[in-house]
């Protein structure tokens, strides 16, 4: 138009990302289904595509963070932000609804067959220990919950050093969740294969693992641009939408603890004495 | 409502196609690299029209196969192997299915008809992401071609493609389709699904947030009160089906036992997760349709949609009921009496909201001054339609009835009179409706009429006698059946083969219109269009809304 535009909306220049984004997830698909069916080259292509993906995520967000910083988001774009960053949330809690009701399903009307036995958890598995690591785990992001409070509030009242110390904290604790949570899968005495119990509690927890992960690196993002002089008191929304993705994963992890491992190993009575480390 | 919209950001409206520095990018990152809502919206309905040609040529030949008793065609396709043109037929019906719904339907009325009017009718210049929007449509390219592929590699042991079905339920997904075939369909699905929750994110934060000033939510066009129940269906809903299909990619792949008996899995699992994404998928597929029709039955009748607010709240009551009746799909799988009594109940309970619509739609034209345009016409062909496939709906609703009904081809023909009766009319309602918008110029009105009237007839002769079919016990998706069904086959495939004579009508059409159309104005159907597309020129400025307008 001739005229100059007169509203406060972002109006984007065209971007290649979305169209590569979208033919790297194709490679990746592609190269995943090779290689789940042993096709030499599978794996290749699946970590090529990968690589393109991830390429495309950096250089998305790059252009949002430029973005950002060259005054582009204004009041509303931001309100935009987190409209999206809410739904975005609200989708992902959906999509645990049904590894919640995969697990509701088993646990609720166990299968007959022998080697659930009608009970859960199933007879024969050794479950872990609710009130050992799980709780310890639940300490840990419930502290990590509090520390990224802590990065928030110095960030709005401009205590730049409070705020990297709140992120360095929530980061360290995020770290410490995941190695926990590895070194209790590599102890627990049930596979991932062959049963439903590992099924449902393999991918319920390892989904929300990735999800720590993710949200891990999303506050190292943070943790970068805040050493490189990003967010402002009033202006911060990328950090906010790691707070409330870091929240989302805490909350959780509180279902997952109170569903998978207090009720369902009887709120530990169905522990084996000794069974774990 | 938005018909008492006075426009007030004058100089968009008369002068804009006078101007020809627009700043459009080259060919092609305006094309490929695109921000903008309108070009997407062309993208999505091009990508949509060659879907819906794929899409339909499939169940051409799936209609050329019944057409009498016996396997005439399809075996002559495979080397004469009589399994395999069995598997052949299955794969069709999943490739027919999955392209109507994820690549035909979903792409023109929410990537399509939405992208192009939900910002114009609430005075915003684009959507709230215009990035964002861009891979909601690439993604589905993708997602097509992995579709496509699927068919072209093994399945089954020793045969080719999916033959599932699209709801894709174990164990026949899992352990009965050992090759990479359901793992390319279900990877197409997981991006076509990312597409519609990244579009849904889109749509919703557009519309919350984005409406010019005085445009409140009531006073919002149906047809964007439509669009965003539909993007919050899909927000909600498609995460579920996410989460079963990858189930299904790591019972086949991983060995896990989700669906699994033998390790303490279960298959009815999956249907519960699929069908809690798969009933809300046909509001998704219908509610757009309900707000075009709301459109164009008000611009012909030169009236405001009676009962707005009534309507409005109609399609939210739809959707939030749409989210707790799923298992009305599940009737046979062994549920208690108690469950089935509830879901009975429920599913009932929508014909509520859905009569709401229905009346309010006669009551608009009620005492209006009609015009019987392209347009109006599909507009009211879809209300005795839709209806008729409502009332088999209620009549499937029954849990004791379906028991005798379930997967013949009264299901068939109920769920073709809502969608190729309902939504695909819907559709054509709002593509002739908008074209002059979209494009500049004007389709061929006899044409048009020729198309609505040879398709009109065609699709009930096809899908009409489907309801006997049913009733006399016809299990659908199988290839063969013996003589006494073969009289209403025959008459079926021959309404596939008028429907197709009127597909010419609209093709020939759409391209002359494009070429020769005559040139028309901003506001070519007159005082009975009032939302704000019509305020703007035909087709409209790259960028529209520079100043935004104020509705009173």
């Amino acid at each position: 138009m001739a005229s100059a535009k007169n509203h406060d909306y972002h109006i984007l220049p065209p971007s290649p990302w979305p169209i590569i984004g979208s033919f790297t997830a194709l490679t990746m698909a592609a190269g995943g289904i090779a290689w789940m069916h042993d096709v030499a080259w599978g794996g290749w292509v699946f970590a090529l595509g990968l690589l393109g993906v991830l390429f495309t995520f950096y250089s998305w967000w790059a252009d949002v963070v430029r973005e950002a910083n060259t005054g582009d988001h204004t009041p509303v774009v931001q309100l935009h932000h987190r409209y999206g960053m809410i739904l975005f949330i609200a989708s992902e809690v959906m999509f645990f609804v049904a590894w919640f009701w995969a697990y509701f399903n088993a646990a609720l009307a166990p299968s007959d067959i022998e080697s659930i036995g009608g009970v859960w958890p199933p007879r024969g598995v050794e479950v872990l220990d609710p009130f050992v690591y799980p709780l310890l785990n639940t300490l840990i992001l419930l502290l990590s919950g509090t520390t990224v409070t802590w990065a928030h509030h110095a960030l709005i009242h401009g205590d730049r050093e409070g705020l990297k110390q709140g992120l360095w904290l929530t980061i360290i604790l995020g770290a410490l969740f995941s190695c926990v949570q590895i070194y209790e899968y590599s102890h627990a005495t049930f596979g991932f294969s062959g049963n439903i119990y590992g099924a449902t509690f393999y991918m319920a927890t390892g989904f929300h693992g990735f999800h720590v992960f993710v949200g891990t690196i999303f506050l190292i993002v943070c943790l970068i641009r805040t050493y490189k002089g990003d967010f402002t008191p009033k202006h911060h929304f990328g950090f906010e939408a790691a707070a409330w993705y870091w929240h989302f994963v805490d909350v959780v992890w509180l279902f997952l603890f109170l569903a998978i491992y207090v009720w369902g190993s009887d709120f530990g009575a169905a522990v084996v004495p000794g069974a774990h480390g | 409502m938005a018909n008492t919209a006075e426009f007030t950001a004058g100089h968009d409206a008369h002068d804009a196609h006078d101007h020809d520095h627009d700043h459009k990018p080259g060919f092609f990152a305006r094309w490929f690299l695109s921000t903008n809502h309108k070009d997407i919206g062309t993208l999505y309905l091009i990508f949509a029209i060659f879907a819906g040609i794929i899409g339909g040529a499939i169940s051409g030949v799936m209609r050329l196969e019944l057409a009498e008793p016996g396997m005439q065609w399809l075996p002559a396709w495979v080397g004469g192997n009589i399994d395999a043109s069995y598997h052949l037929w299955n794969s069709f019906i999943t490739a027919h299915g999955l392209i109507m719904v994820f690549f035909m339907v979903m792409p023109a009325m929410i990537g399509g008809f939405g992208n192009w009017f939900v910002p114009i009718m609430i005075g915003a210049p684009d959507m709230a992401f215009p990035r964002m929007n861009n891979i909601s449509f690439w993604l589905i390219i993708p997602a097509f071609l992995l579709l496509l592929g699927s068919m072209f590699v093994e399945g089954p042991a020793g045969f080719n493609g999916a033959g599932t079905g699209w709801t894709v339920y174990p164990t026949l997904s899992t352990s009965g389709h050992p090759g990479p075939a359901v793992d390319m369909a279900i990877l197409s699905l997981h991006l076509a699904g990312a597409s519609s929750i990244l579009g849904a994110i889109n749509f919703i934060t557009t519309i919350f947030n984005m409406r010019a000033p005085g445009m409140t939510l009531h006073k919002m066009p149906l047809f964007v009160w439509s669009v965003l129940v539909t993007a919050f269906l899909l927000l909600l809903s498609l995460p579920v089906l996410a989460g079963a299909i990858t189930m299904l990619l790591t019972d086949r792949n991983f060995g896990t036992t989700f669906f699994d008996p033998s390790g303490g899995g279960d298959p009815i699992l999956y249907q519960h997760l699929f069908w809690f994404f798969g009933h809300p998928e046909v509001y998704i597929m219908i509610l757009p349709g309900f707000g075009i029709i709301s459109q164009v039955i008000s611009t012909f009748s030169k009236k405001p949609a009676f009962g707005y607010l009534g309507m409005a709240y109609a399609m939210v009551a739809i959707g939030f009921i749409g989210f707790i009746v799923w298992a009305h799909h599940m009737y046979t799988v062994g549920l208690d009496v108690n469950t089935k009594m509830y879901f009975t109940a429920a599913t009932m309970v929508i014909a509520v909201p859905t009569g709401i619509k229905i009346f309010s739609w006669i009551a608009t034209m009620w005492g209006g001054s009609i015009s019987f345009k392209t347009p109006m016409m599909w507009a009211i062909g879809f209300i005795i339609m839709f209806t008729l496939g409502g009332v088999t709906g209620v009549i499937l609703s029954n849990a004791g009835v379906d028991t005798y009904m379930h997967d013949t081809y009264y299901v068939v023909a109920h769920f073709h009179y809502v969608l190729s009766l309902g939504a695909v009319f819907a559709l054509f309602a709002g593509f002739y409706y908008w074209f002059g918008k979209m494009s500049g110029r004007a389709y061929n009105e006899v044409l048009g009429q020729l198309h609505f009237w040879v398709f009109f007839i065609g699709v009930n002769v096809l899908f009409f006698p489907m309801h006997y079919l049913g009733q006399d016990g016809m299990p659908r998706r199988i290839p063969d059946y013996p003589n006494a069904y073969a009289s209403y086959n025959e008459v079926a495939s021959i309404g596939y083969a008028i429907m197709a004579v009127g597909m010419v009508f609209f093709f020939v059409n759409v391209i002359w219109s494009l070429f020769a159309g005559k040139r028309v104005e901003g506001n070519y159907w007159g005082e009975g269009a009032t939302t704000l597309e019509w305020t703007l020129s035909s087709p409209p400025p790259f960028h529209q809304f520079e100043t935004l307008p104020t509705i009173k």
